[in-house]
């Protein structure tokens, strides 16, 4: 092997795994399925919020809002987050009514690994919206040492 | 016991949207850590938690190991009536936490 093609094959090597680990992990889409059943999820009218860049995955600040009046005939009947890497695909779910007059939901959560967050809402009508956020995850949770 | 901390308007004006910030010592033990023998430290977390004003159910939120340790939720509600929120945590291990607090409305 010459060194030209050396280089080339080692190149393939390293890109590799990075190709491969955007891919949706079949947990957190069963998960979600599981959820919303057949019905499709339209991207939109949901905000996730946390940081791109987190140093300590044992406690990471998130604020799930959804864009809706909150009245009796348009409001957020639930909210659903789910991840990709931690050993189960659920975050929470939470059930909301007009009484919350505002669909925002703030909590702290468990990372084990970069990767991506998905934040689900029910609306009355039965749709259902959704919004996405990757994350890098420093120092993962579970590692630490149990005392 | 278990500690709990809540921050809620002690006063609201009527038809305001009021957040309700509830957090509690708790260690959300997932299940899937190994202590310092080796063996899998058995699964101890809040499994759901949910809120009541005047005894009507506001808000209610299924928990999962993902969630942090000493869960801390805050949400939203509606001012309408002066009365009491009840809060209440419930999970492994038999564990269960309510807590009130008063809001007036005005």
């Amino acid at each position: 092997m010459d060194r030209r093609r050396f280089l080339a094959g080692t190149a393939a090597i390293v890109v590799l795994p990075f190709g491969t680990a955007s891919a949706t992990p079949e947990a957190m889409a069963a998960a979600i399925r599981k959820v919303v059943g057949d019905a499709a999820v339209t991207e939109g009218r949901v905000a996730l919020d946390l940081p791109p860049l987190i140093e300590n995955g044992s406690t990471v600040p998130l604020v799930v809002s959804v864009e809706s009046p909150m009245t009796a005939s348009d409001h957020v009947k639930s909210i659903h987050v789910f991840n990709e890497k931690n050993p189960q695909p659920n975050v929470f779910s939470a059930r909301l009514s007009p009484v919350n007059g505002k669909a925002t939901i703030g909590t702290r959560i468990k990372l084990g690994d970069s990767q991506k967050i998905v934040a689900i809402a029910e609306t009355s009508d039965g749709r259902f919206w959704s919004a996405s956020a990757d994350v890098i995850v420093t120092l993962a949770a579970c590692l630490e040492e149990a005392t | 016991m278990a500690n709990v901390l809540v921050n809620a308007p002690k006063i609201a004006k009527r038809g305001t949207i009021v957040e309700i910030k509830a957090l509690i010592l708790h260690p959300m033990e997932t299940g899937f850590r190994p202590g310092p023998n080796g063996r899998i430290i058995p699964r101890n977390i809040i499994e759901r938690f949910t809120a009541t004003w005047n005894g009507a159910t506001i808000f209610d939120m299924e928990m999962s190991p993902a969630i942090a340790a000493n869960p801390f939720v805050s949400f939203f509600a509606v001012a309408s009536e002066s009365g009491t929120v009840g809060l209440r945590w419930t999970g492994d291990e038999g564990f269960v936490v309510e807590e009130r607090v008063a809001i007036a409305v005005e």
